[in-house]
């Protein structure tokens, strides 16, 4: 591993994210209509749009415009949301903090569960368990999410109320915003109640998210383990008197993660568009929410800067998912 | 002198998808502290199950010990619980097997595979191990132990992986070590060197030796006695001095004879024939459809029986043995 | 592998077996909806508004009082022909854009590829959403951008087939005796290319079921009154602390589809793409 192969793949995922701009820029004029107008909204007035067509170089060659438009985006300057009028940069900013702590919590119950899930049905291969928990696995991978959220809010907000159907914490339990992440400011906070309230709150949306990434990490894990639990060198571990847990985890599981590691990077998308929804259903201030009530208000300058960050987001996760990769496996990690 | 392994009456079972097999059908052999054991066959002969079955380690769950015993100082590892034999498994009976490429986890440094044996079964700390392992890659003749340690298999020859393997098997200083046609991968000049190797140390631990094979010339180099085994069952027993020169058995006859010899320019001599599947083995002796000096009483099963001191063969004609 | 071989293997799959008869029992529930459906699923009775379930309506009644047992009967033939028309729509484009790609390689191949590589740089969903509102909400649209969401998944698995039949005898054998391109693409390659795609074209049936009716739940895909089982949901979820059955039954619905199209299309790849397994 190289730093050169490093700045191959940043030099990729830049060239990802100017083609993603320039489709941007270009869908943006090809709605029918002056791109300031819709921009700025129906409301606006006329000298506000004159200032805005002069901003974006309107009234200039294709080529400017689009010059001037990636120097802002270079820049961070995405435009000003017409419903609150503040810069888009930021107020996408505070939801793509949300959004990761609800990703964040959903991979991990996903990876766990998934994982435990997947081992236990290789190691005890054509059990009762191994065809249960497939068979769950398969109902998982089919899951109308948005469905299995309602249920859930039914069955524990609403049936029997154990835990909170919407938001991030309750109110009057709000702790500073020092990380953006509610679960860690309440712990910075040193409030135990705020942390019980937020964690509270995590936990449905987080588990509906997690669904679909804990089914496929769940089948994908049973191949890969069954796989490997047949290779010499598992044989090998055990001849050399290691416990059965030592011979699962540590060699056979160890082995396994490359392909859990590399299904879990594709999904991560799947992950991201799942928050779309998870976020609607659980009013959930995150960034899938944001896009959708912009799109509602056709509030173009949001929505814009909404698809580049998740271009760039996805693209992020694909080279970071690349890394762990090389930290997995030894054999790529020396050959680069 | 007491033997340090005994076995008697070893049948192995394999459940397979177009029907049961036995494998293993009835072995009784034994290896002397500090002796070389010679298991020869051809492949599918049983030779390798027979060593799986010893440290238990035979694929599950569509193989499983049918009956006879297999005695370890005194214990019979048959029916000894999982932890005594994960106590005795690369401790006081270690293994190397074929296939020295895959037989190293891909992940994990050789250094920490040869210690994980250390750690677990001598309670070592880190750094003795650490200390420990160096020497072994020492003694098993590989240069610069040191920062060979922090290699991952990948980086080394087949060779040089099959002496790590050796070294790991080595690790507690055992009193019996498998080797599973630990040279057939490996190219010949390579196979001198490991053997000479394996020799040398068996030497200097004092530790007995099984050594699987399929090699009569790797035999006859290395191992005191020999077991030959065909079709699941052993069909002759000897010193490897006797074996090699008055062969009681048709079948050990035959892999004599089609070896290749100094001085000889014509066609080798084959057995006639192949192999006969497990599955549908004939009743009687298996080798009676390859075999010259067959007759009717082949049909049934030879019986185990001496020609000569220590010299014992499974036939119903056994070949001249003149003393 | 003859068709016969294949029937026999697919018999034995339990998982294709018990998909077959979830996707039957939709599509008999489709084409006969008008005379098994107790009511009309569109006229309201503001009298019997959410309902719970009882022998006159099976499923209850929603907020308008329509009877949703025959709201679900109708929504089976809408999530069918989404279905069929969102992967009609990825598989003819993603085909030939994935042949092209794999047979004429270079510059071709790199183009389309680095277009492919734009659409896959967004979640699906999202990239959905972004057209559907492009393009204004409605039915149509749903299906033509869930069908433009996943052309390059089948561009991508063509273009791998071209590529490991390319390196195979006998199509360079061809191309000697100078068979003409279009021939050779259609002819030879394009059939052997079929097992994969006829595969993922079956899970990308449950895909396309379930995106179409994500949208529809974000107001994005089918409108009311239509008895999509999305927009359905999406009404629900209003009332979900009264009256939980009209969310509770549209959905069920969706995963029964879904669950179908992905039993039927794991058997399926079991049979017919060894290769394939455990992607």
């Amino acid at each position: 591993m190289t730093l050169g192969y490093i700045s191959k793949r940043l030099f990729h995922l830049a060239l990802i994210m100017f083609g993603v701009s320039v489709v941007v820029f270009l869908m943006l004029r090809m709605i029918p209509g002056d791109p300031a107008q819709l921009l700025l909204g129906e409301f606006a007035s006329p000298e506000e749009l004159a200032r805005l067509r002069e901003q974006l170089g309107l009234n200039q060659s294709l080529f400017t415009q689009f010059w001037i438009y990636i120097s802002n985006i270079v820049q961070g300057d995405m435009g000003h949301s017409i419903r609150t009028n503040a810069p888009v940069t930021g107020e996408i900013w505070v939801r793509l903090i949300a959004t990761l702590e609800l990703s964040l919590a959903a991979m991990c119950i996903a990876t766990f569960f998934g994982i435990a899930a997947g081992v236990m049905s290789a190691v005890k291969q054509h059990s009762l368990w191994d065809y249960g928990a497939m068979f769950m696995a398969l109902v998982g991978v089919s899951m109308p999410i948005f469905w299995l959220g309602l249920m859930l809010i039914y069955l524990f907000a609403v049936k029997f109320p154990l835990l909170p159907m919407m938001g991030r914490i309750s109110l009057g339990l709000e702790v500073p915003d020092v990380t953006g992440l509610m679960v860690v400011d309440a712990v910075v906070a040193g409030s135990w109640q705020s942390f019980v309230s937020a964690l509270k709150h995590l936990l449905l949306p987080a588990f509906t998210l997690a669904t679909i990434p804990m089914a496929i990490v769940a089948r994908i894990t049973r191949s890969a383990m069954l796989e490997v639990l047949n290779m010499d060198y598992v044989r090998t571990a055990r001849a050399k008197g290691m416990t059965e847990l030592v011979v699962i985890f540590r060699h056979a599981l160890r082995n396994a993660f490359l392909p859990v590691v590399t299904v879990l990077g594709l999904n991560l998308g799947l992950l991201l568009g799942g928050a779309v929804l998870t976020e609607t259903i659980f009013s959930w201030p995150g960034l899938g929410r944001y896009v959708v009530d912009s799109l509602s208000g056709r509030d173009y300058a949001a929505v814009q800067g909404c698809i580049l960050v998740f271009a760039l987001l996805m693209a992020v996760i694909n080279l970071a998912v690349d890394l762990i990769y090389v930290v997995l496996d030894p054999r790529i990690r020396v050959n680069e | 002198m007491e033997p340090i392994l005994q076995i008697q009456n070893l049948t192995t079972r394999f459940t397979t998808k177009r029907g049961d097999l036995t494998a293993v059908d009835g072995v009784d052999l034994h290896i002397n502290p500090g002796e070389t054991l010679g298991v020869v066959g051809e492949s599918g002969c049983g030779k390798s199950v027979t060593a799986l079955s010893i440290l238990q380690l035979l694929p599950r769950p569509i193989a499983r010990i049918a009956g006879g015993s297999i005695l370890f100082k005194g214990q019979n590892l048959v029916t000894a619980p999982l932890p005594v034999i994960r106590n005795i498994r690369g401790n006081q009976i270690s293994m190397i097997f074929q296939e020295p490429m895959t037989s190293l986890n891909p992940v994990y440094t050789v250094g920490f595979q040869i210690m994980e044996p250390l750690r677990k079964h001598r309670s070592m700390k880190k750094a003795a191990a650490r200390q420990e392992a160096a020497g072994l890659l020492d003694l098993v003749g590989i240069p610069e132990p040191r920062s060979r340690l922090d290699d991952y298999p990948h980086q080394l020859s087949g060779g040089m992986r099959q002496r790590v393997m050796i070294a790991m098997a080595l690790a507690c200083r055992p009193d019996l070590m498998i080797a599973d046609e630990p040279t057939t991968a490996l190219d010949v000049t390579i196979q001198a060197q490991i053997l000479e190797l394996m020799k040398q140390l068996q030497k200097e631990i004092g530790m007995a030796v099984m050594l699987i094979t399929h090699d009569l010339g790797v035999v006859a180099e290395t191992c005191h006695r020999v077991v030959v085994m065909y079709a699941g069952k052993m069909v002759e027993s000897a010193d490897v001095n006797v074996l090699f020169s008055r062969p009681a058995h048709p079948y050990t006859r035959g892999l004599f004879d089609s070896l290749p010899k100094r001085g000889c320019t014509g066609p080798l001599p084959t057995i006639k024939g192949a192999v006969p599947s497990l599955l549908n083995l004939p009743p009687g002796c298996a080798f009676q459809d390859r075999c010259d000096a067959a007759s009717a009483r082949c049909r049934q099963t030879p019986p185990w029986q001496e020609v000569a001191e220590g010299h014992g063969v499974r036939c119903w004609h056994p070949l001249e043995v003149s003393p | 592998m003859s068709k016969l071989d294949m029937f026999t293997d697919l018999r034995k799959s339990a998982s294709a077996l018990t998909g077959l008869v979830l996707i039957t029992l939709i599509v008999l529930v489709a084409l006969f909806g008008p005379w098994i459906a107790p009511a009309d699923p569109l006229i309201p009775s503001p009298l019997i508004r959410l309902q719970g379930p009882s022998a006159q309506h099976l499923f209850g009644t929603d907020s308008l009082g329509r009877d949703m047992l025959s709201r679900v009967i109708y929504g089976a033939r809408i999530s069918l022909m989404i279905g069929i028309i969102s992967v009609t729509i990825s598989l003819i484009p993603g085909t030939i854009l994935g042949l092209l790609s794999g047979y004429f390689g270079k510059r071709i191949d790199s183009i389309i590829m680095r277009c492919m590589d734009m659409l896959l740089a967004f979640p699906a969903i999202l990239l959905a959403i972004f057209i559907t509102a492009i393009l204004e909400p409605s039915l149509t649209n749903t299906m033509v951008a869930v069908g433009i969401v996943y052309i390059p998944h089948y561009a991508r698995i063509v273009r791998s087939s071209v590529l490991s039949l390319k390196g195979m005898l006998f199509v360079q054998a061809i191309s000697h005796l100078g068979g003409g391109h279009l021939r050779i693409l259609i002819k030879h390659i394009l059939p052997n290319c079929l097992p994969p795609i006829i595969v993922y074209a079956t899970l990308g049936m449950g895909t396309a079921v379930l995106q179409a009716a994500a949208l529809g739940f974000l107001g994005l895909g089918a409108q009311p009154p239509s008895p999509e089982w999305g927009a359905m949901l999406s009404e629900g979820r209003q009332y979900i602390q009264l009256a939980p059955h009209v969310a509770a039954f549209p959905g069920a619905a969706i995963l029964i589809l879904v669950l179908g199209f992905n039993l039927f299309g794991d058997g399926l790849r079991d049979v017919l793409d060894p290769s394939l397994r455990s992607q």
